[in-house]
C-alpha cells in the first residue's frame, strides 16, 4: 500500500479535536473531559514523531484517548475503575493484554479490535473513530479476530 | 454540535508548547504590511511569510523541521514583540536568534551578510556577493533573497539593483517600498 504523508500537527489536531472531546465527555463526562483532552493531545504529539504514516490517524487519537479516560477512572477511583468495568481475564485488564495480542494485524484491524473487545465501546463509536460505517467497524473487528484467532491456534 | 471551547482549545497550545514538545510553534501577526505568518523553533525564528495561509507553509516547515507544527501564539511572542518595535519606528535592529536549517552553506553566508546591512541603508546584489567572496555571483544572491525565509528580519528588502531600481520582492514590490519608506532609506 501506497504511503500516507504524516500531516503536520495542526491539521491532525484541527481535524480530530473535536471528535475526540466528545468522545471524552462521553466517556468521562464534560467536568473531567477538559484534562483527559489536554493529555490525550499531548500523548499525541508525545508519539507523533514514530508515526511511520498517516493511515488512521483518527482511530489512533481514539485509542489514546480511550486510554487516557481509562487511566483517569482508575486513578480517580481505583476500586471500580472502567477498566474492571470491562471485559477481564483475571490476571490483566482485556484492553492491555489486547494491544498487545493485536499489535500485528492491520490497523484497521487493530483498532477495532481493541476499541471493541478492549475498551468496549459500541461499534457507533468505533465506526466513528474510523471513519468508516457501523457496518465496516463490524466486519473489521470480526476479521481482526478471526485473524487472531487463526495466529493463535 | 460539542466542539473544544476555546479557552481548552488555547490551553492545550500552551501546554504543548511549554512542555517542548514542538518542532514549529506559529502564529499570525498583524502588521501595517499584512498578516504574516511567523514561525519559531527551539533554535529560533525560522520563517516569516507574506502568505498568511497555513496550509502551505506548516507543510513545507514540516520537511524541514518535523511534522510537530502547531499554532502556538506564545513561543511567537518575542517576535510579535520585536516587529511590532520596528513598525512604530522604535526598533532598528532585530536581537532575534534565528533558524537556517535546511539552506545550503552558500544561502546561510549570504543571508549572514545580509543581517550586517544596516536599517536605512541599501546595498545592491552584487556588493552583497562581494561580500561573501564570490563577486560574480550576484544572480545567486538576488535568488537566494527571492527565497528568503525571514525577509523584514533578514532585510532582504534593503537589496536594490545596481541602478538603485528595486527589482524585485518576494512579498511583493509595494511592500519593499513601504518598508524602505519606514526607514527612511536613500532609494
Amino acid at each position: 500500500m501506497e504511503a500516507v504523508t504524516i500531516p503536520p500537527f495542526e491539521r491532525f489536531y484541527e481535524e480530530h479535536r473535536n471528535a475526540v472531546f466528545r468522545h471524552l465527555v462521553r466517556l468521562v463526562g464534560r467536568q473531567r473531559a477538559e484534562d483527559a483532552f489536554q493529555e490525550t493531545f499531548l500523548r499525541a504529539l508525545r508519539g507523533y514523531s514514530q508515526l511511520r504514516h498517516g493511515r488512521h490517524l483518527k482511530a489512533w487519537v481514539f485509542t489514546i484517548a480511550t486510554r487516557v479516560a481509562v487511566d483517569d477512572a482508575r486513578k480517580r477511583r481505583p476500586e471500580v475503575s472502567i477498566a474492571e468495568e470491562l471485559v477481564h481475564d483475571g490476571v490483566r485488564p482485556a484492553y492491555a493484554q489486547l494491544e498487545h495480542l493485536a499489535d500485528e494485524l492491520p490497523e484497521k484491524e487493530r483498532a477495532a479490535v481493541v476499541l471493541r473487545y478492549g475498551y468496549d465501546l459500541p461499534y457507533e463509536q468505533i465506526a466513528d473513530a474510523l471513519n468508516s460505517s457501523e457496518e465496516a467497524a463490524r466486519q473489521a473487528a470480526s476479521s481482526g479476530v478471526r485473524r487472531l484467532r487463526r495466529r493463535l491456534t | 454540535m460539542t466542539t473544544v471551547p476555546t479557552t481548552l482549545d488555547r490551553k492545550f497550545r500552551d501546554a504543548a508548547a511549554a512542555a517542548g514538545l514542538l518542532d514549529v510553534s506559529y502564529d499570525i501577526a498583524d502588521t501595517p504590511v499584512g498578516p504574516l505568518l511567523v514561525a519559531v523553533t527551539h533554535r529560533g525564528l525560522c520563517r516569516i511569510s507574506f502568505d498568511p495561509e497555513p496550509e502551505r507553509e506548516t507543510q513545507q516547515l514540516a520537511r524541514t523541521f518535523g511534522a510537530r507544527i502547531l499554532r502556538a501564539p506564545k513561543p511567537v511572542d518575542p517576535v510579535r514583540r520585536e516587529l511590532d518595535e520596528y513598525f512604530e519606528g522604535r526598533r532598528r535592529d532585530f536581537d532575534l536568534p534565528v533558524d537556517l536549517r535546511g539552506r545550503s552553506e552558500f544561502s546561510r553566508l549570504v543571508l549572514e551578510q545580509l543581517a550586517r546591512v544596516p536599517y536605512g541603508e541599501v546595498t545592491t546584489y552584487g556588493s552583497l556577493a562581494a561580500r561573501t567572496g564570490r563577486p560574480r555571483a550576484a544572480r545567486a544572491v538576488g535568488t537566494i533573497m527571492n527565497r528568503n525565509p525571514i525577509p523584514i528580519v533578514l532585510p532582504c528588502h534593503r537589496v536594490v539593483g545596481s541602478t538603485g531600481s528595486l527589482v524585485g520582492y518576494g512579498g511583493g514590490l509595494e511592500r519593499k517600498r513601504q518598508l524602505l519608506d519606514l526607514e527612511h532609506a536613500p532609494v
